[in-house]
């Protein structure tokens, strides 16, 4: 993306207009995650075994066989996107209490990032659920449901923050919403726990440690890439975020020069109530 | 004590207003109760079925007829103000938000419960349905009407800004209503008889949404009325 701002001192460069949201820390950064999602596509999709298990009385072969791997990015992807969206709601609350920029790009930020990972969760648990489940889709899964609803309310918070009013009050109006949404997370959370018959999901395998070696590992690495993903996505979206308020800044600024240079400076004085007999003509 | 009688009374003063303002404009009764029952009719059209599977649907399509219509009553709620300025005259009388907030919410509430009023009766009439247990019916229709008045009002403030548009507010509150509208349908499932559930237990997670959606908003309110 190319802006140009009046300054971009808060990205921690040197003053003066760039040209990109990079720097050498998300370069390198990028450089991680990119090397993380090759290695964990060659574990979860290569190096991991099926899920693959006996049945003890017939002997018949049972389990999610191929479609397990697709956990390895599912769950991850459904945490991150909680850490994602509870930062924006962290964030809200900071665009509440202290109304500055800095909140309010970061909330958008989030909420943006942590809508795409929302959906992307749905996507792969669809898929995952097709053979396993035999249905791209469950009505009566609260989880699914809750999730859903999560994706549908933070869809809505993006829908806000595209209207076209005052940034200030579009921004306190989408933290309100962004608090009222994340509420829904803990039911989406815990919601096998509290409706254990009305959920085809499964309770956390990973609390009790019931899965151990390379399965475990190539979890673990999962979320620590999706949360590298996570980051790279939030840092730059950041930048991009704070770059549009710079260059909004920017072009307001230049329209009261240019609306100041094509009106005599007598009457600029008193349209602001000041005496036009004072002016000695120098406009600062 | 005397604090919580005046926010009382400036909750009915707000409520008043609105609703004043609604019997002299009758928008409600000309335009969205007869929405709410076309919406009703169309639902027997488009499934082109007979009483007995009208029956079984009735609970949520009586819903999603009364959330549909509440969107126009909130939209029309929100609009009157932002059209003739009197929402800045309300926000400069001195009135607390809380009670802006609350007064507004009870005038939708009241207007809800005429609502379904309209539609339980169309439901009656059209779908051929038969109450089983008439307290829970009301009870549920009651808490259900709080839980979307509550919500709408908050959110119909949300998207009623400059630069909004109406398509905003569905977007917004629906989602939102969506265990509403799940939990009141399956009230009704048992109080009509359509389905063998628990009602009273799905009654009571409509209280507590009924309950965090009105602190949420009059907790909230205040954080936009400085726009």
């Amino acid at each position: 993306m190319t802006i140009e701002p009046t300054s971009d001192t808060a990205l921690g460069g040197a003053a003066g207009p760039r040209e990109t949201t990079g720097s050498r820390g998300s370069r390198l950064l990028g450089a991680a995650t990119l090397l993380g999602l090759v290695v964990l596509g060659v574990l979860a999709f290569v190096l991991t075994d099926p899920d693959v298990r006996i049945h003890p009385t017939t002997g018949d072969e049972f389990g999610q066989f191929d479609a397990v791997r697709l956990l390895y990015v599912h769950v991850p992807l459904a945490v991150m996107t909680y850490v994602a969206f509870g930062l924006c709601a962290v964030a809200s609350v900071g665009v509440l209490v202290r109304r500055t920029p800095w909140w309010d790009v970061t909330a958008h930020a989030a909420a943006e990032v942590g809508t795409l990972f929302c959906g992307l969760v749905l996507v792969t648990g669809s898929i995952w659920g097709r053979p396993v489940w035999n249905t791209w889709w469950e009505w009566g899964d609260v989880r699914l449901m809750t999730t859903l609803v999560l994706f549908l309310m933070f869809a809505g918070y993006l829908a806000l923050r595209r209207t076209t009013g005052d940034p200030r009050s579009v921004s306190r109006r989408a933290a309100v919403v962004a608090l009222v949404a994340v509420l829904d997370i803990p039911l989406v959370n815990r919601s096998v726990e509290w409706w254990e018959n009305r959920t085809l999901h499964q309770q956390s395998t990973l609390n009790d440690l019931k899965i151990e070696d390379l399965t475990l590992f190539t979890l673990m690495l999962g979320f620590l890439v999706m949360g590298m993903v996570l980051a790279w996505l939030l840092l730059h979206r950041f930048r991009v975020g704070w770059l549009e308020q710079a260059a909004l800044d920017h072009s307001v600024a230049a329209a009261i020069v240019e609306r100041r240079a094509e009106t005599p400076d007598a009457e600029v004085r008193r349209s602001v109530g000041e005496d036009p007999a004072d002016g000695n003509g120098d406009r600062s | 004590m005397s604090a919580l009688r005046a926010v009382l009374r400036d909750i009915r003063l707000v409520a008043a207003r609105d609703l004043r303002i609604e019997a002299r404009s009758r928008v409600v009764v000309d335009q969205v109760l007869p929405f709410a029952v076309l919406v009703l009719v169309l639902f027997g059209f488009a499934l082109d079925a007979d009483h007995r599977t009208l029956r079984t649907f009735a609970p949520g399509l009586f819903w999603v007829a009364v959330l549909l219509s509440a969107l126009l009553a909130v939209q029309r709620s929100t609009a009157v103000d932002v059209a003739d300025g009197t929402g800045t005259a309300l926000r400069m009388s001195g009135l607390p938000p809380v009670a802006r907030y609350l007064g507004r919410a009870t005038a939708v509430f009241v207007q809800l419960l005429a609502l379904e009023a309209v539609l339980a009766c169309g439901l009656v009439v059209l779908y051929g349905v038969s109450v089983e247990d008439w307290l829970l019916l009301v009870v549920a229709g009651v808490v259900a009407g709080v839980a979307v008045a509550a919500a709408g009002t908050l959110y119909g403030a949300l998207a009623s800004g400059p630069g909004a548009r109406e398509t905003l507010l569905p977007i917004l509150v629906l989602p939102v209503l969506a265990p509403v509208l799940i939990g009141a349908t399956r009230a009704f499932d048992d109080a009509l008889g359509a389905a063998a559930v628990d009602g009273w237990a799905w009654t009571g997670l409509l209280a507590i949404a009924a309950l965090v959606l009105t602190v949420v908003g009059a907790s909230a309110h205040g954080a936009l009325v400085e726009d």
